[in-house]
């Protein structure tokens, strides 16, 4: 009896073996030899080529046997259609065996297996199954149908399936109805034309109600999830359908109880809130919910996730029932933190000092993750109970005392939204907190500080000097922590002009000269200039006073939250997402709740307004909502609607007369570095002049050394010109298991004479599977010698693991400078000096700009326009260029209106640069 | 629907897999090898996406079980079924081993085969199993008996094949209580609820259509209409309250409703009939009283109390005690004064063994506890 022995394991001529013991005549050595198939099936062996010995098999009337061939042909068919055919006659047969096990057997597994020619003739053999006197093979065929329809969907609309399938919903078997139910549902689902195709009238859904009461826990919950997708006709339908399936919810199997709350939950949407039966209906919710808490682990779970919905959908079924959701020492993590989030939407002034003294053992855990959320929940109860906000502080002072790193820093993001939602009242804390200021390395953390810093600097002595200790390190930050220091500094200069004006200079050229981050550059940009122009206008903007945070931000969005709801006890409800974001394909109907059948206004207002709470919904954590906040917030519309000086005068005067209305008589504004200020001026009109920056053709990164040839490290790049400098912009993966520093890198002689302006900065260490960005400037001072192709760049970087090398092509385009622009005249002479022979033509094909796109397109990129001429209908550019090395290129473009098609003529002393040249304006112009 | 079914041994390796739908890959299984099983870290989820795939995953004794599938499937349905296959499984072969597993895989498959269709669950009930699958394999069936299995496994009476005879027609009643209860550090009762059971176990000839009544002095909370503090004990009597009950399949659940009168036709041998909650006046059998002083950085002071709350003419028996203690913990020094004690590192556990004799009510028991931690242990 013991048949692991066939999992042991294998020796060379193992299938050869199992062959001969296969064609064997003794029936036992045939069956063990299947079963030693079947266990090198499950390993992942392949054993598909004993295929025509197994099939052989087939012929049999040991059942025993018959199954574990059939279990063979379920795997292998598909990988050998033409073979599979062999056992079409065995099935056909078996199909009319007087036993019913068999027929069924037979039927089932002729519908996993997906082969063409097999479909084929399953049609009669099925047609014929569906009206089988015994019900077990009808429940079978009901099966086979959504098999079918999953195959060949136009085959069962075609055969008249549907019809019969429907005809089963009526069956005297209540097993059948619910096998029945359970394909249409499917089939109803996954319909190409997006529409059920088969509807649900009051009398099936009569029926079902019926057979709900007769048939197996599963069959159960196959009814109750089709019924959640029925909509009654009105308000009498829909609450005596609830009646019916109330009973459920004292069914031993959580899934029947949790498809009979889905039904209610969604029925209930129909009756007026305020009747009785709603109600008693919304008491009657709550036991079965609370005892799905004494499950299994895994099933605890799935109820939580669903809970969590309920909870935010009809917050009074489960208000008093706070306790049954404490954490339990030996719960998994994952019910821990479920049941964690729950409490914290069910405290209330009631509650909450129960929960907050819960809540204070949880932050003393080992668990990191669930210590954390408790010390969040922490600050969410102090937000959501005003009442408890002041022990809520203490407590988190408290834990600020453990000096427990995570804990300090968790406690220091929810303390800033404390501030924000209690403004002027528990800022004698900030000492405490500012002591920890060390401690703090998660950049949520870090941003959070500085925030409360920033905000309140004219109460914190040495703002300053704090402030200054973070920009020390500006450029290693992440880009949150930018965004607010950034934010803090100019706060601060705000408050207290005359002391910090060097540091304001300090972070807005940190901020839009050295920082690839464009929301970084842009604020900067925004807030120098309303610094400039108008500080008391800036003052307003900066300062203003912020919205009051709610406890409600961490709600779903409803809109969500309603198609979650007709979602309950299903998958999406316990990843929280509707099922288009993770079930691929189809898309399906999008469910949602159904009206309330009252069309009275009274009765659709009540609904509503408990539907949509009257917050701003956002799907992001607070922190998000708080530190987009400068600028995502109603700061907003004052800075768009900030008058548009005319920039010219504005940017020259760069902090300067702007100044001195802020500082007042007690200094003089110091004059800005002028090289600052002009190069900030020409970078401020990129910005705000018509032709933007970005505007400029960057290719997109290719691998250049790809993870294999780098040991581990993977780099990619691309070439850029930023405002007249060349940059190399790089980036860095680390696939390796280890952390790689010491990064540098080093180019060999090239044509254009390539080299770094500054050694490379890389995050360093960079940890595995992080990827980091780093910009490096180069510069054209290098030696020179020249490359095939001209364009080729050989590098070398190094790092603590080795030297690796690769070459990449520099796009020509990147080399064009900016005071490439010929006089007209110096034109015409150059283009008549240089011999007919260093011409080169090119067509540059599917180009649908019109001439001025062309020209404006090229400028961009430095390529400028000396002349334009129209000659018989053809446009022709006259254009000049220069490259980094000093070589002119002279082209002519010919642009036919209509002709996607344009003729590019290059002159130029060095023809060899043509090839680039033209490649440049291909990429450009399609780019 | 249900994709496919896998069972792994804890080193990941393949027991048995059964693949149901066409969108599940070969690779779906190693996929959950590797990020879940191999992983090695504690389970974070019971649910796991990984490319779009979801895996279900339940691991019991050495064993994985994971049903995968691409659909927005129901979830507690997922769940439930796999917790039923074990059952399933334990019934036919006992104790869930991998040892147990491979001598009977091809039982399994056929078991597979018969419970799960296209990922629709079909009928799970053992006792109607076991008359058509068995280890055996099939006996040539007569045709009465072939539609009498067909029947019972689409019937209305799933749970129960007709034609049963006992000589003896007997019935056997179990209740089972647990009591749960939560504590702060203080001694405060923080939650407390009693999740009872009644087991039955029925050896009856016929169909015999059973009722069981609850008697009057317990009241269902939760059907008071509309008044939400019904005070049960106003009639003067010592009542009852159950918060919820549910019932095993066989329980008419529309009769209790309407007439609150429990009726069933019971399964064959051991089932649970009903479980219940109850919330109210719930008397603690025990009192724990535990105190805990930190002696230094690495050393932990443990002493429990345990008083017993119950009717002197009751005996305690077979009591058992854990004390969690931290993973890392070394040199544990026991003092106990009834009983037996021991430290159990592979449950991060002490474990105390004791009987409640017939002592009087009130007894005490102490017992004083050290033990050290090496001093990294929280970090």
């Amino acid at each position: 009896m013991t048949d692991s022995k066939y999992f042991t394991t294998t020796k060379k001529g193992e299938i050869f073996e199992l062959k001969s013991e296969l064609n064997n005549d003794k029936k036992e050595k045939k069956k063990e030899a299947v079963k030693k198939v079947i266990a090198s099936m499950t390993v992942g062996k392949d054993v598909s080529a004993l295929f025509p010995d197994v099939v052989n098999c087939m012929q049999t009337d040991n059942l025993e046997l018959k199954k574990l061939v059939y279990l063979y042909l379920m795997n292998y068919a598909k990988s050998q259609p033409d073979m599979a055919i062999m056992a079409v006659n065995t099935f056909v047969k078996d199909c009319e065996d007087p036993n019913p096990l068999i027929r069924a057997l037979a039927v089932r597994t002729m519908g996993c297996i997906r082969v063409d020619k097999i479909t084929e003739y399953l049609c009669e053999p099925l047609r014929k199954c569906l009206k089988d006197e015994d019900p077990y093979v009808r429940k079978t065929a009901a099966v086979c149908v959504a098999k079918l329809y999953d195959i060949n969907s136009s085959m069962v609309e075609d055969q008249g399936f549907l019809d019969q399938l429907k005809d089963l919903l009526s069956d005297s078997n209540p097993m059948v109805v619910a096998n029945a139910v359970a394909a249409l549902s499917e089939i109803n689902e996954s319909s190409s034309s997006g529409s059920p195709l088969v509807e649900m009238t009051p009398q099936t859904v009569n029926k079902l109600l019926t057979a709900l009461n007769e048939c197996t826990e599963w069959g159960q919950v196959f009814i109750l999830d089709s019924l959640a997708n029925y909509s009654p006709r009105d308000e009498r339908e829909a609450q005596s359908t609830c009646e019916r399936i109330t009973p459920r919810l004292a069914h031993a199997n959580a899934a029947v109880v949790l498809s009979a709350v889905k039904v209610l939950m969604k029925f209930m949407e129909m009756l007026p809130s305020d009747s009785e039966f709603v109600t008693s209906l919304t008491k009657k919710l709550a036991p079965p919910l609370v005892t799905l808490l004494s499950s299994e682990p895994e099933v605890q779970y799935v109820a939580l996730r669903n809970i969590n919905l309920i909870v935010q959908k009809r917050p009074d079924i489960l208000k008093h029932e706070m306790k049954v959701f404490f954490v339990k020492y030996n719960d998994p993590i994952y019910v821990k933190l479920e049941k964690l989030d729950i409490m914290i939407r069910l405290a209330s002034q009631a509650n909450v000092a129960q929960v907050l003294s819960e809540l204070k053992e949880y932050a003393t855990e080992v668990d990191v993750d669930f210590v954390r959320k408790a010390v969040r929940a922490i600050g969410r109860c102090a937000i959501k109970v005003e009442q408890s906000a002041e022990r809520c502080v203490s407590t988190l002072l408290d834990l600020i005392q453990t000096k427990v790193n995570y804990v300090v820093q968790e406690a220091i993001v929810v303390i800033k939204d404390i501030f924000r939602k209690y403004p002027n009242k528990y800022e004698s804390i900030i000492s405490t907190l500012c002591e920890n200021l060390d401690t703090l390395d998660e950049p949520e953390a870090r941003a959070s500080m500085i925030w409360i810093i920033g905000e309140y600097a004219e109460r914190i002595d040495n703002a300053d000097e704090l402030l200054e200790s973070f920009l020390e390190g500006f450029a290693d930050e992440n880009s949150q922590v930018q965004l607010q220091l950034l934010t803090a500094i100019v706060k601060l200069f705000l408050k207290r002009p005359s002391d910090t004006q060097e540091l304001v200079q300090q972070v807005l050229s940190l901020a839009t000269q050295d920082s690839d981050n464009p929301d970084l550059r842009d604020r900067g940009f925004i807030y120098w200039r309303l610094l400039s122009t108008d500080p008391a206008a800036a003052k307003e903007v900066v300062l203003a006073e912020k919205p009051l945070i709610s406890e409600e931000t961490d709600l779903l969005e409803p809109t969500l939250l309603d198609e979650l709801i007709c979602h309950i006890s299903s998958l999406a409800s316990v990843y929280h997402k509707p099922p288009s974001a993770f079930v691929e394909g189809r898309a399906g109907i999008r469910k949602s709740l159904p009206a309330s059948a009252r069309a009275g206004s009274e009765g659709v207002e009540s609904t509503e307004s408990q539907a949509a709470p009257a917050v701003i919904p956002a799907q992001d954590s607070l922190i998000g909502d708080l530190l987009s906040m400068d600028i995502g917030g109603p700061t907003v519309a004052p800075v768009a609607a900030a008058p548009a000086a005319p920039f010219g005068s504005a940017a020259m005067d760069l902090l300067g007369g702007g100044l001195d209305t802020l500082l007042g008589e007690t200094s003089s504004s110091p004059a800005p570095p002028s090289a600052l200020a002009a190069s900030s001026a020409a970078l401020l009109g990129d910005i705000f002049g018509a032709p933007a920056a970005s505007a400029t053709y960057v290719a997109p990164k290719t691998t250049w050394l790809p993870a294999e040839k780098g040991k581990g490290l993977d780099i990619s790049g691309s070439f850029v010109r930023r405002n007249g400098q060349l940059f190399m912009d790089l980036t860095f993966s680390n696939k390796a298991m280890q952390p790689m520093l010491g990064f540098a890198i080093q180019f060999n002689k090239n044509s254009f004479g390539i080299t770094p302006a500054s050694p490379l900065q890389v995050q360093s260490p960079l940890p595995p599977g992080v990827a980091a960005d780093a910009s490096l400037p180069l510069a054209t001072t290098g030696p020179v010698q020249k490359m095939e192709p001209l364009t080729t760049l050989q590098v070398a970087v190094k790092n603590n693991v080795d030297v690796m090398y690769f070459a990449c092509q520099i796009p020509m385009h990147a080399l064009f400078v900016e005071d490439g622009q010929m006089d007209k005249r110096v034109f015409l002479a150059t283009w008549k000096e240089i011999p007919a022979q260093n011409e080169v033509q090119y067509t540059i094909t599917n180009v649908m700009h019109s001439a001025d796109t062309v020209v404006s397109r090229m400028q961009q990129n430095n390529v400028f326009t000396i002349a334009k001429r129209n000659v018989e209908g053809q446009d022709m550019l006259y254009q000049s260029l220069k490259l980094t090395n000093g070589i002119w290129v002279l082209n002519e473009l010919k642009i036919q209106p209509g002709n996607p098609n344009i003729t590019l003529s290059l002159k130029s002393r060095t023809p060899n640069v043509a090839e680039g040249v033209f490649q440049a304006y291909d990429n450009i112009l399609h780019g | 629907m249900i994709g496919g079914l896998f069972v792994y041994n804890h080193k990941g390796e393949v027991l048995i897999s059964r693949v149901y739908r066409d969108d599940i890959g070969r690779n779906a299984v190693d996929a959950f090898r590797v990020n879940v099983i191999h992983a090695r870290q504690q389970v974070r989820s019971p649910v796991t996406n990984i490319a779009r795939t979801s895996f279900f995953h339940i691991k019991r004794a050495n064993i994985w079980m994971a049903a995968v599938t691409k659909q927005n499937v129901n979830a507690a349905m997922v769940f439930e079924f796999m917790l039923k296959v074990i059952d399933v499984m334990q019934s036919y072969f006992g104790k869930i081993s991998e040892e147990n597993i491979k001598n009977n895989f091809v039982l399994i498959y056929e078991l597979l085969d018969e419970i799960l269709d296209f990922g629709y669950p079909q009928n799970t009930d053992t006792g109607v199993l076991k008359t058509f699958i068995t280890q055996q394999g099939i006996k040539s069936q007569t045709k009465e008996e072939q539609a009498q299995i067909t029947s019972q496994v689409t019937g209305q009476i799933g749970w129960r094949r007709e034609g049963i005879k006992y000589r003896r027609n007997e019935l056997f009643l179990d209740v089972l209580e647990y009591v749960n209860l939560l504590m702060s550090p203080q001694g405060q009762v923080l939650s407390a609820h009693v999740a009872g059971k009644v087991v039955m176990k029925s050896y009856l000839s016929g169909m015999p259509e059973c009722k069981f009544g609850i008697n009057d002095k317990i009241v269902m909370e939760a059907k008071g209409k509309g008044m939400t503090t019904e005070d049960p004990a106003r009639s003067g009597k010592p009542v009852v309250v159950i918060d919820d009950c549910q019932f095993h399949q066989c329980v008419k659940l529309s009769k209790f409703e309407t007439e609150h009168s429990i009726s069933f036709i019971p399964p064959d041998g051991e089932f649970e009939l009903m479980r219940y909650r109850t919330t109210k006046d719930i008397s603690l059998p025990f009192r724990v009283i535990p105190l805990v002083r930190e002696v230094g950085r690495t050393k932990m002071e443990v002493k429990v109390v345990l008083k017993s709350n119950f009717k002197q003419s009751l005996l305690g028996q077979k009591i058992e005690v854990k004390i969690p203690t931290p993973l890392n913990t070394s040199g544990v020094q026991l003092i106990c004064l009834k009983g037996k004690a021991k430290y159990k590192a592979s449950e991060n556990a002490i474990v105390w063994k004791c009987v409640f004799a017939c002592f009087p009510q009130m007894k005490q028991l102490l017992k004083v506890i050290k033990f050290s931690e090496s001093s990294a242990w929280q970090d």
